[in-house]
């Protein structure tokens, strides 16, 4: 069990390590920029991984494209617009406010206020429905003595 | 029953009301989930895939490339392209689909009326790829040789086979992510022919 542990272990070890590509950075400031944009893009052969994890074949093409446009001197938001304008806004994991987008952004916001408007109508409907809980404690005293 | 109880059933309408709101919230939520979910059946139905991405460059000039002819060595560009409409076609000799794809490409090629065909050799060995069209026939006018993918890139291609209508314009009218099929061909060549 235990062998069999480490094995696996080693196995995700192994296929982390393989996914992030070695590239000659400057410095390790560059490495952690590169970092924060290859994790904010989305690998377009396995949708639900972003590039940064990715070990699919454009995800690698796509990571020394951020990188050589990082050793020209382009800003994160040039090279995000750079990915934007040929794969659209699904390559990137926080896609820009527009129409198409409205419901993606409104509609946690929407769920959130619901819930709190629910929330307070039932506390602020709390207290009188205790005044008729009373009421209908002070009616049952009536019943007091019957044993049903 | 005593007055406060009383006040409490002319209240109940409009507390009533608005409770309710959240309820129709998640109903109208509902619907609109439903109609998604509608909608991406009729595409299936209509044999797209609801996992594919809608280019962005649709409407918009075909990114410039210069490269190299796959069997012949000559240039190969955008430029030389411009004033007739083409297809361009991303293929590679690892691609699966590519090859379940290719005979309707060599029966199109033949039909008259045809626009002419160009081959993007997406991310492969020459080596490889030239053995594949020597076997399965060669329905290109021209095979672009991307082997870097950065032709792709610009493309947006995101995998093979994927293929490209451009106007003589040099407008991308239209792209098909996966398996191409006659009846495609067809209605999206009479699209390039008419008007704009």
């Amino acid at each position: 069990m235990m062998r069999f542990l480490l094995i696996w272990l080693g196995l995700i070890a192994l296929s982390a390590a393989h996914a992030i590509d070695p590239l000659p950075f400057v410095d390790q400031k560059q490495e952690q920029r590169f970092q924060a944009v290859a994790t904010e893009l989305r690998c377009l052969q396995c949708q639900n991984q972003n590039l940064a994890d990715s070990d699919a074949a454009l995800a690698k093409d796509m990571r020394l494209q951020i990188f050589e446009m990082m050793q020209k001197g382009s800003s994160d938001q040039q090279i995000k617009q750079y990915m934007i304008d040929r794969y659209g806004d699904f390559v990137i994991y926080t896609p820009p406010f527009n129409w198409q987008n409205a419901m993606l952004w409104l509609l946690p916001l929407l769920a959130a206020l619901s819930g709190l408007s629910f929330v307070l109508l039932h506390f602020r409907a709390q207290p009188e429905r205790k005044n008729t809980l009373n009421n209908d404690v002070a009616v049952n005293k009536a019943d007091a003595g019957d044993n049903w | 029953m005593s007055a406060e109880a009383q006040l409490d059933i002319t209240q109940a309408p409009r507390t009533n009301w608005l409770v309710l709101l959240p309820l129709f919230l998640v109903l109208g939520l509902g619907l609109l989930l439903a109609l998604n979910l509608l909608q991406k059946k009729r595409d299936q139905d209509a044999g797209r895939d609801s996992k594919e991405v809608p280019s962005p460059l649709i409407g918009k000039p075909v990114p410039a490339f210069d490269t190299l002819d796959l069997v012949t060595g000559a240039a190969v560009s955008t430029k030389a392209l411009r004033g007739q409409a083409f297809i361009l076609n991303v293929w590679a000799s690892w691609c699966a689909v590519c090859q379940i794809e290719h005979p309707v490409f060599n029966a199109y090629a033949k039909t008259p009326g045809a626009l002419p065909v160009i081959g993007l050799n997406y991310k492969d060995a020459p080596d490889d790829a030239k053995r594949w069209i020597a076997q399965l026939g060669n329905p290109y006018n021209q095979i672009a040789v991307d082997e870097n993918g950065k032709i792709g890139m610009d493309l947006g291609v995101y995998g093979a086979p994927e293929t490209y209508f451009v106007d003589r314009d040099g407008i991308i009218r239209f792209k098909q992510i996966g398996e191409m099929t006659a009846q495609i061909l067809a209605t999206q060549t009479a699209r390039m022919a008419g008007p704009r």
